[in-house]
């Protein structure tokens, strides 16, 4: 006769109402309840192997969409486990729900169970998070939830229930709005700061763009393009904003940074203005703070206030969302055009020639070889078959390095890793999270021999969906990064990085029940590379690539962005 | 430098824990806190002292705004605001500087509170520096306990207090945002 529902059922009723289609999640004891309710619910739930990748999939599936993410797991382990991936999509701004079950209200502080203070735990993995023990609080705490994770500079939020909030029953009414107090976002920016910020760009001899995560989390690809058009200035897109500007575009430079190019880290070095949009400074693009961008007046639009004057002071600080900012700032700079456009014509042409002597003269190009499969080969023939349009997830180390050097990126949404955490295991779920979300594409795990054996139990997901995903493991043997660190700066001393009794991906990829091989041939590697492609179903592709190559070029840690060293030390004659 | 901030915060549980936590995870080091309801009962005010360099000052305030549960947060160290301390200071001394120290104190303005054969407790408000200066007389009378209660402070600005209106569930955000910044 009424509506007197669950707990349990009243969440999932509001994520119905959150449109959520997929939750990645993994069940336990205080989650009966919920699990139980889910039994006949319409929401599709993901079973994945480990709680870790359960958010890390979420994470997949958020990056690839822009929508949030769902992840869930039981009290204490479960909600431990997530952490790793809070963390992550906290680094990278990543919007994700996880919902967690808590031991009953009235055993919360009797060291139950698999009890764990998960709201303590995860205070600072979260860009907020909420504990609930009262049923009656439910419904406004999940939109809150996802309005929280979505909104502003998006975030990972957590929301904790207990077993009895989950049992009890309550009448259950739509929620019908929020309301956050304390809880401001900046999105329209200041219209005088961006009149001057155009009148800067105008002025400006050697003007660069500095774009990052923010452009591609606020989906303004093409407010990006249009004002590096109307500006026509060069680009260059972290490791965050690989894909938000096409690679294919005339005006895109590279990525910059530690493993940038030589001509994204020297235009940086040489700029006059640096337009930092949706950018936090971070010290893997910026090396030596007090020596970066040593000639550039800054202007930095992002969302997120405290990023505004964190790392590098701007001359002219814009707190604001860059979708909402730069349309503005296009039309205050097509204002501007008639008195001030041809002002510096010489030099903005001298600007871009010096750019493209730069690119010329150290190419971020493939090496290949006629006996072994270099790394950076490997890469190449995945962005052929990529053509720009294929989702990319990748592991960390040197593969993603690659992988971001040479795979392109034609749209936003496509390049999909973790950058701020640098979290290794990451790309096999992420791929999965990204594949739920986008059916119709090709996607891509481009993993390495470490970061892949910490997420073989995923495999069985794949398999359990028929994840059409192409797992590419770059296998070298090593953990190549923290190799080639130990080869530069620790004598070489290879301390605990080889990775010995790699299992045989054939027989593995056949003990799942699907196709897998190893290729060792830089002749047969493309054509390899072709067929896991072309393979209907999932397809594990063991690439044994040369396993001494190290990520060029490099600015050691510390260092300021234009002394890379560009090559291996050569062996000298004697 | 010593950097003090005002906090209006909703009185929520975990609220106090996400002001602390997001204190020591970005390495400022607090050297007071205080913390009561206002008259609103919904809401506390914190007051807290931090020792940070001159040029995060404005980063401690930022963070501080981040937080959902912080409706205000704004740094009064240079004024206009009061700011006071309130110390409780137990003192030991022979029978002999028992007026001594009464005058002491008188001069101080602060109260006897509790008065025994052995000594007295004593109560005394004002600003930190002042209480310094208070503590160091009475040390020097005999075997003193204090105890601070940090800094409380009130802001004499008629800074208006901004706060986000409700949201129309599942609004997009388009939408949500021009309501945000309505006003």
């Amino acid at each position: 006769m009424s509506n007197l529902l669950s707990g349990a059922k009243i969440l999932l009723n509001c994520l119905a109402a959150e449109n959520v289609d997929c939750i990645f999640g993994y069940p336990g004891g205080v989650t009966l309840p919920l699990y139980d309710a889910m039994y006949d619910d319409p929401v599709k739930h993901v079973l994945v192997r480990h709680e870790q990748n359960a958010a890390f999939a979420a994470q997949g599936y958020a990056r690839a969409t822009g929508k949030v993410g769902v992840c869930c797991a039981t009290s204490g382990p479960g909600a431990t486990n997530l952490v790793t991936g809070l963390v992550d999509a906290m680094m990278d701004s990543i919007p994700i729900v996880a919902l967690t079950g808590q031991v009953s209200s009235k055993l919360m502080g009797s060291d139950a169970f698999q009890e764990a203070d998960t709201f303590g735990i995860t205070r600072s993995a979260t860009k907020h998070n909420f504990l609930v023990k009262n049923i009656a609080d439910l419904p406004q705490v999940i939109h809150e939830a996802f309005y929280i994770a979505a909104s502003g500079r998006p975030g990972p939020v957590l929301v904790d229930v207990t077993k009895d909030a989950f049992q009890g029953q309550a009448h259950y009414t739509p929620v019908k709005e929020i309301h956050l107090p304390g809880y401001r976002v900046f999105s329209e920016g200041h219209g005088g700061q961006i009149r001057r910020a155009a009148q800067m760009m105008w002025e400006a001899e050697r003007p660069y763009i500095y774009a990052g995560g923010g452009i591609i989390a606020a989906n303004a690809s093409a407010e990006l393009k249009a004002l590096a058009e109307a500006l026509d200035v060069p680009v260059v897109c972290t490791l965050m904003g690989l894909g938000g500007l096409a690679a294919e575009h005339r005006n895109f430079v590279s990525m910059p940074g530690m493993h940038g190019s030589y001509a994204a880290n020297m235009g940086m070095s040489h700029a006059d203005l640096l337009i930092a949009l949706g950018v936090r400074f971070d010290d893997r693009v910026t090396g030596r703070l007090s020596a970066f961008a040593p000639h550039a007046k800054v202007i930095h639009v992002d969302i997120d206030p405290a990023e505004v004057g964190k790392n590098r002071q701007a001359d002219l600080p814009i707190v604001g969302n860059v979708k909402r900012v730069l349309p503005k700032l296009v039309a205050e700079l097509e204002a501007l055009a008639p008195t001030m456009k041809a002002k510096n014509t010489a030099a903005r042409a001298a600007w871009w020639k010096q750019i493209r002597d730069w690119k010329e003269q150290h190419p971020l190009t493939a090496e290949t070889s006629a006996t072994e499969i270099k790394p950076q080969h490997l890469m190449a023939e995945i962005d052929r078959l990529s053509g720009g349009r294929a989702i990319v997830a990748s592991d960390v180390g040197q593969h993603q390095m690659w992988a971001a050097q040479l795979i392109r990126f034609n749209e936003p949404r496509l390049w999909i890793n973790s950058g701020g955490l640098g979290s290794m295991g990451f790309g096999l779920p992420a791929a999965i999270g990204a594949q739920f979300a986008r059916p119709d594409k090709l996607v891509f795990a481009i993993v390495g021999d470490g970061g892949f054996q910490m997420s073989i139990p995923e495999l069985a997901t794949i398999v359990n969906h028929s994840l059409p995903i192409k797992i590419v493991v770059m296998n070298n043997g090593y953990l190549g990064m923290v190799r080639q660190w130990q080869e530069l700066f620790y004598n070489n001393r290879l301390s605990e990085v080889a990775l010995s009794s790699f299992p045989d991906v054939e027989k593995l990829a056949a003990a799942y029940g699907f196709k897998g091989r190893t290729v060792d041939s830089v002749q047969e590697m493309p054509s390899a590379l072709r067929d896991a492609v072309n393979e209907p179903g999932p397809y594990l592709l063991n690439v044994k690539v040369a396993p001494f190559e190290n990520v060029y070029p490099m600015v050691p840690a510390g260092g300021a962005i234009n002394e890379m060293v560009l090559r291996p030390p050569q062996p000298v004659e004697v | 430098m010593q950097q003090i901030v005002s906090l209006l915060v909703e009185n929520k549980p975990g609220a106090l824990m996400r002001v602390t936590g997001l204190f020591s995870q970005r390495g400022y080091n607090i050297e007071s806190l205080t913390v009561a309801r206002t008259l609103d009962p919904t809401l506390s005010r914190m007051t807290i002292t931090v020792d940070v360099e001159q040029s995060v000052r404005g980063q401690v305030i930022k963070q501080m705004n981040k937080l959902i549960n912080v409706l205000q947060a704004a740094d009064v160290t240079d004024g206009p605001a009061v700011n006071r301390e309130l110390v409780l200071v137990r003192i030991r001394m022979n029978q002999q500087t028992r007026t001594a120290v009464l005058k002491e104190a008188e001069i101080f303005g602060a109260r006897v509170v509790d008065s025994t054969t052995e000594g007295f407790c004593l109560e005394a408000t004002g600003d930190p520096e002042k209480l310094d200066e208070f503590i160091d007389v009475m040390r020097s009378y005999g075997e003193i306990e204090a105890t601070r209660s940090g800094i409380v402070s009130v802001s004499l600005d008629n800074k208006k207090l901004r706060l986000s209106p409700p949201i129309p569930r599942g609004a997009a955000p388009e939408e949500a945002l021009e309501l945000q910044n309505a006003e």
